[in-house]
């Protein structure tokens, strides 16, 4: 627990600033009060000594995943990023995601993650289905439809973030959002094609550094992404499968 | 059309992308017209994804007696009867088929034990009535929304601001937005504007709501010639969070109390007892013992004979009794009342109130499963806003429609927690239907005036030009404290004056604020204008509240505590007079003779139906 009297500590922030031209990291002191997150030393920021500093922010309780930033090297929510958890006079350097291209201060272009995801087949009722299950049949898939889409599974992603694979790979949070329409009781559509030959899937080495940073909890490597793996096994390199297939004159989309 | 601004053309123009936005632009899409959204934020962060205890419909899945008879005289009852008879009927006859339609677009609420979807106990709610999913409800409807409306053909403007709605004569022609990113204008041309742009928390220091709710909509109305009505109601939700300081405001669920939450004072008395109204005393628990065989029967999902706990009264009674216990010296350490889950089993707490748990354990260090919350009033949801016509949603200005919380009639003087997602579902769609139905009526395309949107955009820019003035965060901060002080929870016709006469002065600081920077990505610069909608919606709010010489629903007032039937009788309207801010009384819409029988009939009937 924090010091109950507050106000009379000061924190170092250090916050980058500047644009895709370049930037720097400006320190400011900011007074901490009981409890404050890393936002909120931004807005005190913003209100006091920089009113033009650029961040993303809603809920402040993070429920809606704005408020992405690296704060000391982690990709993190700052509205979750408690100051009582740094060391005494260790400077808290703020940084936006590197994963994306730079807009201003703390905001980064998002957008390929929303043309990303219009691509991804909607949810598709099976024909007939009947609209009942217990809840044991979607505890898994309300997991993973507790994403927030902060981007953050994105941004730590080493497929993206090194290698800069946009173009081949749709990342984390996708496979988690496949994951959900695939696992739904009663959705009958199809995606492991496109997590094949669109999304990517195979370049994830499942090394789980987005499981690591997800401030959701969700188990995006072992709950989504392997299960995706192997439905993509089963579907697409199921030897057994494609002979059947051969035999009973069904097309097959594989090889 | 000048050609140095970016110019889009659509039919319909929906600003705002919470709930009610998404749900009107996918049902105007459907109908077959060019739709654009527009949104302050990213898509999916509009504060639909903060919504928690879940959506309320008649459903009857754990209650089979219930339906929308009973919703319907729920939803009147909590608000005072100011409502809209008719929007409180079309809401409650309509959400159980809303419901249903989003669990068809994907949306996976929590369960029954036999596979239906699951409801839970509400404040003013009759029955088990808000089916949910754990307490992110807010979140399963955005994202469903989302999804579905990608797949519409809609075009989503992100990040992007509006300032102006441009009209055509008396008909509305489109809007005048600018990009937060790149602060450049732009226009957009359209037969048809819904307003969805919520409400206006940000006008309070201690709130629920995020930046957003700055009272957008509900000024470009206004300044568009459209009638606002039912502004004295702003809903404090009982419950928000206290400490620390950087969460205060932060919504603490009504889902605490629906799954048995107990308050309790720094004496340790459960004080919702005495704050029962004596009219509705009946309807509750009459011991501890009672009301935890309630809970007891609810955590089983089982039928009881036991009445709810006294913590389920309204939200607008739940406020003022947590304020009057810390007001009379029975606070807890840090000026709240204690809210109690953790004689639950610690499993259930973390499986029906996950996001509850997280919260308080990251930001306040407490352990809703072993400790008790601090919580107290918070500043959360506006029940006036544009004055609608109940089937169509369309506003008092030709082209102009509403629906959510911008839009006002449905919930009267105080709204039952659960009506806002089933609200902005029912009427998002019929505010989408009524939009595209009026731009396909249009012969030909209105014409925004190039005159206005060129002073617009001068007035927008002002800030930049000044060389001296006072930041916007500095008038935002004493906008705050002046509605915090003077128009909160209890009101007073001296400090409702003084209010007035305060916001005319804070009108004059927020036209001459300055902004330093450029205009990229500049939340000074974007706080410079909100702050002006917020000033004359905070004005809205004290001038009805002044004429309002009663004290019903979320209305309060200390030198004026009961009812008045002829008040009870008349809604306020507010609209943009020669000479400034007008507020007129005006009839309440007459019940229909078999509407009012319900009421006649007596209290709806009550556990006689066994399973």
């Amino acid at each position: 627990m924090s010091d109950e009297a507050g106000g009379t500590r000061e924190a170092t922030v250090r916050v980058f600033r500047g644009d895709a031209s370049g930037g720097q990291e400006v320190e400011y002191k900011v007074p901490v009060e009981p409890g404050m997150v890393v936002l909120d030393a931004i807005h005190w920021i913003q209100a006091h000594r920089a009113p033009d500093l650029a961040v993303r922010w809603n809920c402040k309780a993070a429920k809606c995943g704005s408020c992405s930033a690296e704060v000391n090297g982690k990709p993190s929510l700052m509205c979750k990023s408690r100051l009582d958890h740094f060391a005494e006079g260790e400077p808290i350097c703020v940084r936006p995601m590197k994963t994306f291209p730079l807009i201003r201060d703390l905001v980064t272009d998002v957008s390929w993650n929303y043309e990303v995801n219009k691509r991804i087949a909607p949810f598709k009722p099976r024909e007939g289905a009947e609209w009942k299950w217990q809840q044991s049949d979607v505890d898994r898939v309300q997991e993973f439809r507790k994403c927030i889409e902060c981007f953050l599974c994105q941004d730590v992603c080493h497929v993206l973030r090194a290698h800069e694979m946009k173009h081949k790979f749709a990342g984390p949070r996708f496979f988690v959002r496949i994951a959900a329409l695939e696992m739904h009781p009663i959705d009958g559509e199809d995606r492991t094609g496109f997590l094949k030959d669109t999304a990517g899937l195979g370049l994830c080495n499942i090394t789980k550094c987005c499981t690591e940073v997800c401030p959701e909890g969700i188990h995006i490597t072992d709950n989504a992404i392997i299960p995706l793996k192997e439905r993509v096994v089963d579907r697409h390199y199921d030897f057994v499968r494609l002979l059947w297939n051969k035999l009973r004159g069904k097309p097959s989309d594989a090889i | 059309m000048s050609d140095h601004f970016e110019i889009h053309e659509h039919d319909v123009l929906v600003i705002g992308a919470g709930g009610a936005g998404l749900r009107a632009a996918i049902e105007a899409s459907a109908a077959g017209v060019s739709v654009g959204l527009v949104c302050k934020s990213l898509l999916g962060k509009a504060h639909t994804v903060m919504a928690e205890g879940g959506v309320a419909a008649a459903l009857g899945h754990l209650d089979p007696q219930d339906g929308w008879q009973t919703h319907f005289m729920d939803t009147m009852k909590g608000g005072s009867f100011l409502n809209h008879w008719r929007m409180a009927q079309l809401h409650a006859q309509e959400a159980p088929d809303r419901v249903r339609e989003l669990e068809h677009w994907g949306a996976l609420f929590d369960r029954t034990p036999d596979g239906r979807i699951l409801q839970r106990a509400f404040g003013g709610h009759t029955w088990k009535r808000l089916a949910h999913v754990g307490d992110r409800t807010g979140l399963e409807m955005i994202r469903t929304l989302q999804d579905r409306g990608v797949h519409s053909g809609l075009d989503v403007y992100m990040e992007c601001t509006v300032t102006r709605l441009l009209k055509d004569g008396d008909r509305i022609a489109g809007a005048l937005a600018y990009w937060r990113e790149s602060g450049r204008f732009v226009v957009f041309r359209a037969k048809a504007v819904v307003i969805a742009t919520g409400g206006v928390g940000k006008a309070y220091r201690i709130t629920s709501n995020s930046w957003e709710y700055t009272g957008d909509g509900l000024a470009l109305a206004y300044e568009a010639g459209a009638e606002l009505i039912d502004m004295e109601f702003l809903q404090f939700h009982p419950t928000g969070m206290v400490w620390p300081p950087g969460v205060m405001g932060l919504l603490v669920t009504e889902g605490v109390r629906g799954e048995g939450g107990i308050l309790r004072n720094s004496k340790g008395e459960r004080f919702m007892w005495k704050y029962l109204p004596d009219a509705r005393r009946h309807e509750y628990a009459e011991t501890d013992d009672e009301a935890r065989q309630w809970v007891e029967a609810t955590v089983a999902g089982q039928q009881s004979k036991a009445r709810r706990p006294p913590e389920l009264s309204t939200r607008d009674n739940v406020a003022r009794a947590i304020y009057t216990e810390v007001k009379e010296g029975r606070g807890t350490p840090h000026g709240g009342a204690f809210l109690d889950i953790s004689y639950l089993p610690a499993d259930r707490v973390k499986r029906k109130l996950p996001s509850m748990y997280h919260q308080f354990l990251e930001l306040a260090d407490v352990d809703i499963t072993r400790q008790a919350m601090e919580v107290g009033p918070t500043t959360h949801y506006m029940m006036g806003g544009l004055r609608v016509d109940p089937d169509t949603a369309a506003a008092t200005v030709p082209g102009l429609f509403a629906a959510g919380e911008a839009a006002a009639g449905l919930h009267g003087a105080n709204r039952l927690g659960g009506n806002s997602l089933s609200d902005l579902l029912v009427f998002g769609r019929r505010a989408g239907a009524g939009a595209a139905a009026y731009a396909k009526g249009l012969a030909t395309s209105p014409t925004p005036s190039e005159a206005e949107i060129e002073a617009e955009t001068r007035a927008v820019l002002a800030p930049f030009a000044r060389e001296t003035g006072e930041s916007p965060y500095e008038v935002h901060r004493a906008l705050q404290q002046c509605m915090d002080q003077l128009v909160g929870i209890y009101r007073v016709q001296a400090d409702l004056d003084r209010a007035v006469e305060e916001l005319a002065k804070l009108r004059a600081r927020a036209d001459a604020v300055r902004v330093e920077g450029t205009r990229m990505f500049n939340p000074g610069w974007h706080l410079a204008r909100d702050l002006q909608n917020m000033v004359l919606v905070s004005e809205a709010i004290a001038r009805s509240a002044s004429l309002r010489k009663e004290s019903r629903g979320a209305h309060s007032r200390l030198d004026h505590t009961g009812l008045d039937a002829a008040l009870g009788q008349v809604n306020h309207a507010v609209t943009k007079g020669p000479d400034g801010m007008r507020v007129t009384p005006t009839p309440l819409p007459a019940m229909p003779a078999e509407l009012k029988q319900l009421f006649d009939a007596g209290a709806p009937p009550k556990q006689e139906v066994a399973r």
